[in-house]
Formats: C-alpha cells, sequence, structure tokens
C-alpha cells in the first residue's frame, strides 16, 4: 500500500485535473466565455416568414453576434412569427428604428437575424420591438420564381 | 411442459428476487454514505484505486478517440467543403456522447470488473462475515467508500476523458490536416453550449457512474462464494454495466437532445 500522504497527494491532483478539464470544457470548447446571458435584454421582431430559423440563432450586427433568438412565437391573430432576440448588455445602443433581416450564412449555412442600426436618437430597451422587417429568402420560392420567369421568357 | 414453465416462472422469481436484493443493497449503501464521509481516509484510499489508476487507460483512450473523430469527420467534411466545422463535429460528439459514454465503458472494464473481483474475493475468503463478527458493518466499512469512490471518479474521468478528446482531434484537425486553427475553436464556442451540451455530457456521466459502481458492487456482495462464482460476477459486471450504460444512454439522449 501506497504511503497515505502520497494516495492523498495523487487524488488531489486527480480532482485537480477534471476540474481542469471541466474548466476548459467551460472556456475553450462551450460559449461560456463569450456569452453573458444575466445582463442582456430582449427585443422581438414580428416576420412573415422565418425560414430555417431556429432558437439559439446567432443575432449579428455589421457581422458581429450581439445576442441569440431566445423565443420563437406564433401570432394567431396576424399569422405572423414573433422572435424574442436576447441582445448582450453592453450592445444597448441600437435605435429604435433598426430594421432586422434573415439571412442565410453561405448557401446552405444556418440562418441568422441581421440587424441594422438607423438613424433615431431613442434606443431600443427591454421588450421594445423591432418594427422594420424582411423575412426569411425561402431557397424554393426563389428557384421556382426563377423558373417561371425562364419558362416566360422562352415563349415570346 | 410442466417443467418448462416452473423453469421459467424460477427464473422470473429469481430475477426478481435479485433485483430486489440489489435496491435493498442500495439503500444500505446510501445510509451508509454519512459514515464515509466521518472517515474521508477510507474514501481517499479508494480514490486512489478506482480513480487514479483509471487515469491512464481514460487519458490514451481520449486521445486515440479524439484522434480519429479528426480523422474521420475531415475525410467526410472535406467532401463538403466544411472542414472549418470539424471543431464542432469533433467536441459535440465527444461532449454530448462519446465522452461520458466511452468512459463509462472503459470504467466498468477497467475499476468496475475490480471492484467486483475484490468484493467477492473478500466474501469467499470470509473477510466480510469476519467484519461482521467484530460488529463492524462490512457495508459501511467496504462497500461505502468504493460506492462513493466510483460515484465521483466516473464524472472526473468523463469530462477529462472529453477534454484530452478535443486535444486529440485539434492535434489531428490542426496540427496534420491543416485545419485553420482560428476556426476550429471558434466554430466549436459558437456552437457548443454549456449548459445544454457540457452539462448534460457532465449529468450523463454522473448517472452512469451510479449504475456502473452500484452494479459493481452490488456483484461483488452478492457473488456465490467460489472462485467460479466471483469469475462469473466480475463477467457479470462488465456485461450488465456497458448494457445498462448503452440502454441509458439512449433515453437520456432521447431526454435531453431528442425533443420528444
Amino acid at each position: 500500500m501506497h504511503n497515505s500522504k502520497t494516495v492523498e497527494i495523487l487524488v488531489g491532483l486527480f480532482v485537480a485535473l477534471g476540474i481542469a478539464a471541466l474548466f476548459m470544457l467551460a472556456m475553450k470548447v462551450s460559449n461560456l466565455s463569450t456569452f453573458s446571458g444575466d445582463n442582456g435584454y430582449v427585443i422581438k421582431a414580428r416576420f412573415e416568414n422565418i425560414g430555417g430559423l431556429k432558437v439559439r440563432s446567432p443575432v449579428t450586427v455589421a457581422g458581429v453576434r450581439v445576442g441569440r433568438i431566445s423565443n420563437i412565437d406564433f401570432d394567431n391573430t396576424t399569422y405572423e412569427a414573433v422572435i424574442s432576440m436576447n441582445i448582450e448588455g453592453g450592445y444597448n445602443t441600437l435605435p429604435t428604428d433598426t430594421s432586422a433581416s434573415i439571412f442565410t450564412a453561405g448557401l446552405l449555412g444556418e440562418q441568422y437575424v441581421a440587424l441594422e442600426p438607423g438613424g433615431d436618437e431613442k434606443y431600443l430597451q427591454q421588450g421594445g420591438e423591432v418594427r422594420l422587417t424582411q423575412s426569411a429568402i425561402v431557397l424554393e420560392q426563389v428557384i421556382g420564381q426563377f423558373l417561371y420567369s425562364q419558362a416566360e421568357g422562352g415563349d415570346k | 411442459m410442466i417443467s418448462v414453465i416452473r423453469n421459467l416462472g424460477k427464473w422470473g422469481l429469481g430475477t426478481f428476487e435479485r433485483l430486489g436484493r440489489g435496491h435493498i443493497f442500495l439503500y444500505h449503501i446510501l445510509t451508509g454514505i454519512p459514515a464515509v464521509l466521518a472517515r474521508f481516509g477510507l474514501l481517499v484510499q479508494q480514490m486512489l484505486s478506482v480513480g487514479v489508476l483509471s487515469l491512464l487507460i481514460i487519458v490514451v483512450s481520449g486521445f486515440f478517440v479524439g484522434m480519429v473523430l479528426g480523422l474521420q469527420g475531415y475525410n467526410t467534411l472535406v467532401d463538403f467543403g466544411a472542414e472549418q466545422s470539424l471543431g464542432v463535429v469533433v467536441a459535440l460528439s465527444l461532449v454530448r456522447e462519446l465522452g461520458p459514454v466511452v468512459a463509462s465503458l472503459l470504467f466498468a472494464g477497467r475499476a468496475g470488473s475490480a471492484l467486483t473481483a475484490e468484493i467477492g474475493l473478500m466474501k469467499s475468503t470470509e473477510q466480510l462475515s469476519g467484519m461482521e463478527m467484530m460488529a463492524v458493518d462490512p457495508i459501511k466499512r467496504v462497500i461505502a467508500p468504493r460506492f462513493l469512490a466510483g460515484f465521483i471518479s466516473l464524472p472526473l474521468l468523463a469530462t477529462i476523458f472529453t477534454a484530452v478528446g478535443v486535444i486529440g482531434g485539434y492535434f489531428v484537425g490542426v496540427g496534420l490536416l491543416g485545419v485553420d486553427d482560428g476556426a476550429f475553436w471558434s466554430q466549436m464556442q459558437a456552437k457548443v453550449d454549456f449548459s445544454e451540451d457540457i452539462m448534460n455530457g457532465v449529468i450523463k456521466s454522473i448517472v452512469f457512474g451510479f449504475v456502473v459502481t452500484w452494479i459493481a458492487v452490488f456483484e461483488g456482495y452478492d457473488c456465490v462464494p467460489t472462485s467460479e462464482g466471483v469469475s462469473r460476477a466480475t463477467t457479470r459486471t462488465v456485461v450488465h454495466s456497458s448494457l445498462a450504460v448503452l440502454g441509458l444512454d439512449f433515453v437520456l439522449t432521447a431526454l435531453m437532445f431528442g425533443n420528444i
């Protein structure tokens, strides 16, 4: 049997290694280091069609990620999709006339919300709503329209 | 005909009886845990044999599993021009599935079988009855420290396995195959969520740690006290705990990620 002091040191190292591994996973592998959910605020936006947008999809301004989609809802009266975006607390100077569009990263990549700041001097607050929205481009519709216009052109 | 039905009944009763004994045994272990915490030295001793000595196999296999994931993931992703996502593939498969599951299977083979054999041999050499004669409760003195040690060690080992695996994937992907270093980590950080992915992986490993150690100590304590009985119990530990881990993994995955 080992000396009890060595045993304790080895076990201590083992536990420390386990905690260090968890710390590495938290900081280096996951988004814990970049995302702080506590001091953020939530804004809403209405879209006619959100395409393949999902909860936790990124929200960007000028290509920089400033938050995530926290909730996707459906409005029974207007038949629109209502999305809630959790914006990080540091980015609290989005004007009230900001517009939101749904884009796709690459041709087949995931969809995200891009915010385009306007010129208003008032800023969006907790629970504020983005009024100017542009729906997702659904690839099938675009292809359909393209084929349709091609066919029309061919008749002449 | 009657004898077939009778054998079936005997088998069923035996199974249920064992199952019941296992749960009563678990109850005794859990009530013995405060006594273990009072004698911390026992726990530390067991942590050494169960946890620290399993570290080598966990680290080496984690590294190789990570490297294989890196290679295979790269070969598949490069066809789609998406080799930048290699980090996500490696990290998500390790964090969600392979880390907890493979670490538990290795743990069942390395530490679970050793626990069963040790306790089984103590039983067959009548050390456990000897303790009872001296009014020492063997469950508190022998079983509970081993159970608690395994329960604590496996989540730590699984976390280490995952971290080493990610490093292995990084080594192959970035070091050998030339995936961009920044894209590897940043895509990984963008897609892996701490509470949804990493914590769920840790919860899985805690559940597996509980089940594997429970099976191991129960098989040892419940074995037929002969050399053949001990060897059978050891085999059963590895088989049953592997099956339990794989089955539970499906259930947990369905609950956590399956949207069922």
